[in-house]
């Protein structure tokens, strides 16, 4: 069934042991799981920084004097924060998926005289559809993972924005003094000295928000990407030899069993790197933890 | 935050630009997880009774095609709100159903459903816990027969519940059921098959009647020549037409 990597696997009801491993696990099922591993890393890869963005962007907005500007800030985080995140990824994404759509409708079917809403049915023009109907599958598969982008960075902004908010007011008001005195505007006293003197308080709050991050990927199913628990949940699934040339019992242990190991390894991981990014923050910085660092190296 | 929201809208609107019309594609969107009707082969294809049925219909329609595996949860959802243009998932035409999406004319007979136990077990189903897929025929023929009923997200959870003890019986499509009790020496049929159900046929998007009358035409097209009996009759799937 479909082409094989080694020519031996061509029967493998015929082989056993480490030679039918070689072949099960080599399958084009399996290759698909492996790519999937990829996926979710690089889904984190753009999530990560995009959501911090987000929450950047929120903290400051809500910090901000101009009230409706404070409104919007205040409310993303608190909305976003209060929705649980199953309903957010069932209906938020088919939501923004319709919003996209109906932009597009507006912007180029401006003659479309049928409703949008015809009872159950969204319903827009077939150029306005998101991606192009005879679009090739990729494109409907990166439009899907942008989507799912977005979604994630925006609950996930929701958080790290209340994470950033705390860690601007934990700033001590002494060194935003201090720059004041030296004549810096409010502009300045910002970018100069409370950002770069925060990110020692958010670490721990964010790199919390990291580890759900790393953990949420699952979700993404639910947007019909196929990640490593889709892939694991189905081809640990009992196989009849009727569907397949490996027929086996449920499996479902052992494939979960390897993404424990995987999400355990990943999360040592970033436990490592964020320890790091913790103490060259801490450099120099007018905290206990600074001042720990200061004596030892004297 | 503005230019993020505005680089975001100018990317989706422009997205695709390129490739605008042509010939339109039809999406068929499926769950992957219920052999025979559709599962995913060993090469990562959707595979099984409903793949060769679909490709068939599409091209007595004089349609292009595309497979897209959906979550069962979400199936319905994506598909009224245009994700894909056809559900052809084993997904039997019901009241509940009809009044959110249309079905084509079905494809398969009103369902046998058939309930799987332990082989050693003797199960009184009057009084039996019974698993079943969520949002399925077969969970809301359970509870509306008075058992006990655990729903579950996919087939195979709701088969190893039984074997977990969790449940005594589980209820599906007899099809699913069967190369499981053939294959697995601890399972066993039990008790009478039921019908449920009028049958399985595609659901389609009730604004999309052109579509819908194109897939009724194809599947009473098959219908006619034995062709959809042939392909019936090589899955397993149950009663001939």
């Amino acid at each position: 069934m479909g082409a094989t990597i080694f020519s031996y696997c061509s029967d493998p009801s015929t082989i056993e042991g480490l030679k039918w491993l070689s072949c099960y696990l080599t399958t084009g099922k399996h290759i698909s799981m492996y790519w999937s591993f990829g996926t979710v890393l690089l889904l984190l890869a753009i999530t990560a920084p995009t959501a911090l963005a987000f929450g950047f962007a929120g903290a400051t907005a809500a910090r901000s004097r101009i009230a409706p500007v404070s409104w919007i800030g205040k409310g993303y985080t608190a909305i976003v924060r209060g929705v649980p995140d199953i309903a957010f990824f069932l209906f938020f994404v088919i939501a923004l998926d319709q919003l996209f759509e109906w932009i597009r409708h507006e912007v180029k079917c401006p003659d479309w005289t049928d409703p949008i809403r015809q009872g159950n049915d969204f319903v827009v023009c077939t150029e306005a559809k998101l991606p192009l109907g005879n679009a090739a599958a990729w494109v409907h598969d990166t439009y899907a993972f942008f989507l799912a982008v977005l979604t994630f960075s925006i609950v996930f902004g929701a958080f790290a924005a209340n994470v950033l908010t705390g860690a601007m007011r934990a700033v001590p008001r002494a060194q935003i003094e201090t720059g004041e005195a030296y004549g810096m505007t409010e502009r300045q006293t910002f970018w100069r000295i409370m950002v770069p003197q925060m990110w020692v308080y958010a670490l721990p709050g964010l790199s919390n928000l990291w580890m759900v991050l790393i953990k949420a990927t699952p979700l993404l199913f639910l947007l019909g990407i196929e990640d490593i628990v889709y892939w694991a949940r189905d081809l640990g699934a009992t196989k009849t030899p009727k569907f397949t040339d490996y027929p086996h019992g449920d499996w479902r242990m052992w494939y979960f069993l390897a993404l424990l190991v995987f999400y355990l390894c990943f999360t040592k991981l970033s436990e490592i790197v964020l320890d790091r990014i913790n103490r060259r923050l801490t450099l120099g910085q007018a905290t206990a933890a600074g001042e720990a660092q200061r004596k030892a190296a004297a | 935050m503005k230019k993020l929201i505005l680089g975001t809208a100018i990317t989706a609107l422009t997205a695709g630009a390129a490739l605008a019309e042509g010939h339109s594609v039809v999406r068929l969107g499926t769950e992957g997880a219920y052999p025979p009707y559709n599962f995913i082969n060993d090469a990562g294809e959707v595979d099984g009774f409903e793949r060769a049925l679909g490709d068939e219909l599409c091209a007595r329609a004089e349609l292009t095609c595309e497979w897209v595996t959906n979550d069962w949860d979400s199936i319905i959802p994506n598909l009224v709100s245009g994700n894909y243009d056809a559900i052809i998932a084993g997904m039997s035409i019901t009241d509940e159903r009809l009044e959110v999406i249309d079905f084509t004319e079905n494809y398969t007979q009103p369902d046998p459903s058939a309930y799987l136990a332990l082989a050693d077990a003797d199960v009184d189903l009057s009084s039996a816990v019974i698993a079943a897929q969520a949002a399925t025929i077969q969970a809301s023929y359970a509870a509306g027969e008075g058992m006990t009923v655990l729903e579950f997200a996919t087939p195979e959870e709701s088969v190893a519940a039984v074997r977990a003890g969790e449940a005594d019986a589980v209820l599906a499509d007899r099809a699913y059921l069967a190369p499981l009790a053939e294959a697995e020496a601890d399972l066993a049929f039990t008790g009478e098959n039921v019908l449920i159900g009028g049958g399985v046929g595609m659901g389609i998007r009730q604004s999309d009647t052109e579509l819908r009358d194109k897939f009724t035409a194809a599947i009473q097209s098959m219908k006619a020549d034995g062709s959809l009996n042939a392909l019936i009759e090589e899955w397993e799937i149950g009663e001939l037409f």
